[in-house]
């Protein structure tokens, strides 16, 4: 199998070629503007995520866990560093890998577990599952499962944040595979064309479940898709928390001040399978190792203490501090009551009380 | 009380609704075109572009982004030209508009009103379908296609109340139809059936505009001294039975008249209702009278055997009657 990594990073660092010729770094710059504490906040952040998932892949193996689960495994960086610039007025959307954002949102972990063990306390009451986290008072509107149809929803809510007038931004997520439908052009063209305050973070992990993109798409560099529309459109370094938080920062600030959408590319990688059923036969082991040796939490970990701006004694500490929340995230799942009947009436399908029941009370 | 047609009603609902600022439309040609149908005329100029949003063609968008906006708080309104354009955009109205409420634990909704128009006038195969009952399948979805004037107004104002999304659907041969509409504010609820004639010999079940051609169908049959009794629907999901059952208990006959092909349709629904409920009150088979299942044809001759009129309603009601 070919090996497939070398390219994309050399186009990323054309990408910020700019940016080299400058002695700080994306490090330097977020340590100085951030503090040392918040910098270990986006790490916190990074880890909670990480290990919420190798935590729910325990459980499905259980079976505690039902349907889909798809992991963000090795993608971290990109969602905690793009939602690192939001603020609360600001609106969330993305697809059913939706994990890690969620965690980035700050959406409450036991209650995301809970929703994966489909228990009443979840995120959705167990409606939803894995694929369908939300939480409205973060204005986290959920995780959508049909492939690229969220863009739209998007452009909606960001139509509404202008109309109100709310200063609000968008930010939705979705991979390389959702940039081939139709869903994806009527976003982009709207959203330029209406001038929405959203900004499209394309996680490019190279494949659309097992087919890659050299496969699936005429045209590799996604960003590139945004051209057709006069959008502004960035390719980042998706591995790199403080790029990703730096030029998305940049996407953010662009948007809300009524220039426009942006689409971002971020290349990154999944360690794991598609979902976590995948047995990977499209890509070889030592390709994920080579990823794996990559590894964003890990390096921004060792950045982190390389740079005194924690101890490693602190992060271990900071670690163990993770795993208690997230065992506590299980305790608190499993011993949450199921969801009542009600959801399988017309009062938990319809907002308003019906005239007239549309199911039948005769039903056997 | 002031007589007004299908389209003067409609566009009075929608000056209604207008009045709540966070009410906008989005569709296609409903602006500087002047409106398909005529019902948005001179909206553009009241309201500007940024309450009357000329869209692209791009159904999935149109639906999508009302979507999205009724999600945070604003009360649009879709306008889908031709319910045939919505097939573009069934996974906007099936797998979001339809889902959302559930399937995120009843957290929020979405109070969106899809505008839509059945209807046929040698269109040929793509643009005379209708798909009344591909809608009213869905759990989560509100289904209204009104008849008269009054229920335009009445339904439209309930459907903007309404939380959850409401496919509203005319009929582009209805819009010159005139009758009675009550001034001022006017509410019809959702999931309520109405008698539209009174009878005692046989009830017809139907809605929309097949509740005009039962009604000459029963002029005619009056004539011979056959009253026939109609149930105007209103609402399709959900579907209230009520009124039908009550007359089929009275006549124990029944006709069920929709304008979709009867396979699978709204009118097998309907009919399977009267079965389940009124079995035993069943004097004779029902008959239905639907589209033929064919894709429509361009040509008057062959367009006119495929849809309802009033002569096959009137022998599908004789057959029912000469049995005993
Ligand atoms: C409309 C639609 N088609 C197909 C699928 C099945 N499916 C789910 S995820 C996926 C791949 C999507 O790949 P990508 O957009 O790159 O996102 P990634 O999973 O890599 O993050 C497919 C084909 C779906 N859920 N929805
Ligand atoms: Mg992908």
């Amino acid at each position: 199998m070919q090996k497939r990594r070398g390219a994309t990073q050399a186009e990323v660092a054309a990408a910020s070629s700019l940016r080299s010729t400058m002695t700080s770094t994306p490090f330097s710059r977020a340590r100085d503007h951030l503090g040392d504490a918040q910098l270990v906040e986006l790490y916190r952040q990074m880890m909670l995520i990480r290990r919420f998932e190798e935590k729910c892949q325990e459980m499905y193996t259980r079976a505690k866990i039902g349907g889909f689960l798809h992991l963000y495994v090795g993608e971290e960086a990109t969602g905690v560093g793009a939602i690192s610039n939001l603020q609360p007025q600001d609106h969330i959307f993305t697809h059913y890998r939706d994990h890690g954002h969620a965690i980035a949102r700050g959406l409450n972990i036991d209650e995301l577990m809970a929703e994966l063990f489909g228990k009443d306390t979840g995120t959705s009451h167990g409606m939803g599952g894995s694929m369908h986290f939300a939480d409205i008072t973060k204005n986290f509107w959920g995780g959508y499962a049909i492939v690229g149809s969220h863009l739209l929803l998007a452009a909606g809510v960001a139509l509404a944040c202008q109309m109100q007038k709310t200063n609000g931004v968008v930010m939705v997520f979705f991979g390389d595979g959702a940039t081939n439908g139709g869903e994806f052009y009527e976003s982009l063209n709207f959203a330029q064309l209406w001038k929405l305050p959203v900004v499209f973070v394309c996680e490019n992990n190279l494949y659309a479940m097992g087919t890659p993109i050299e496969v699936h798409s005429s045209v590799k560099e996604i960003y590139r898709k945004a051209s057709a529309f006069d959008m502004k459109a960035m390719r980042i370094d998706g591995n790199d928390l403080l790029t990703v938080r730096e030029q998305v920062g940049e996407a953010v600030e662009y948007a809300r001040s009524g220039q426009g959408p942006v689409l971002v590319e971020a290349m990154t990688y999944r360690f794991r399978g598609h979902s976590a059923q995948d047995t990977q036969k499209y890509r070889s082991k030592e390709d994920v190792e080579q990823h794996r040796s990559q590894d964003p939490v890990l390096i921004f970990r060792k950045e982190l203490i390389d740079a005194g701006v924690s101890s490693a004694a602190d992060i271990d500490a900071l670690d163990a501090v993770i795993d208690e929340q997230v065992e506590a995230s299980v305790r608190f799942a499993d011993e949450s009551a199921v969801p009542g009947n009600e959801w399988l009436t017309d009062s938990g399908i319809y907002a308003a009380p019906l005239a007239t029941a549309t199911v039948d009370p005769d039903l056997v | 009380m002031p007589v007004l047609t299908v389209r003067e009603a409609l566009q009075q609902a929608l000056h209604e609704a207008m009045a709540d600022e966070r009410t906008f439309i989005i569709g296609e040609d409903i602006g500087h075109y002047g409106s398909t149908y005529g019902v948005t005329a001179g909206f553009l100029e009241k309201y500007g572009p940024e309450r009357i949003r000329d869209a692209p063609i791009a159904e999935a968008g149109i639906v999508g982004l009302a979507i999205g906006a009724a999600m945070a708080g604003m009360r649009p309104i879709a306008e889908i030209m031709s319910v045939n354009f919505s097939l573009l955009a069934f996974d906007m109205i099936i797998n979001h508009a339809a889902k959302i409420y559930s399937m995120f634990g009843g957290k929020f909704s979405v109070p969106l009103v899809m505008r839509t128009t059945n209807g046929w006038t040698q269109l040929s195969a793509t643009h005379s379908q209708s798909f009344d009952s591909m809608f009213a399948h869905i759990p989560g979805l509100k289904v209204v296609a009104p008849a008269t004037p009054a229920d335009m107004k009445g339904m439209f104002r309930a459907a903007m109340a309404d939380p959850d999304p409401v496919i509203f659907i005319e009929h582009t041969l209805m819009y010159g139809i005139k009758g009675e509409v009550p001034e001022g504010d006017y509410i019809v609820p959702i999931g309520k059936s109405v008698l539209a004639r009174e009878g005692r010999h046989i009830t017809v079940v139907t809605y929309s505009r097949m509740v005009h051609l039962s009604l000459q169908a029963a002029d005619i049959l009056a004539k011979e001294g056959i009253e026939v009794e109609i149930v105007d629907l209103r609402t399709l999901r959900p579907l209230d039975m009520s009124v039908a059952l009550e007359s089929f208990k009275k006549t124990n006959r029944a006709v069920v008249v929709t304008e979709d092909w009867q396979s699978y349709g709204t009118s097998a629904e309907i009919a399977t209702r009267l079965y389940e409920h009124g079995f035993d009150y069943l004097d004779a088979p029902i008959q239905r009278v639907n589209f033929r299942e064919v894709p429509m044809p361009y040509a008057k001759n062959l367009e006119q055997q495929v849809v309802v009129t009033t002569d096959r309603i009137v022998a599908a009601i004789k057959k029912v009657l000469n049995r005993s």
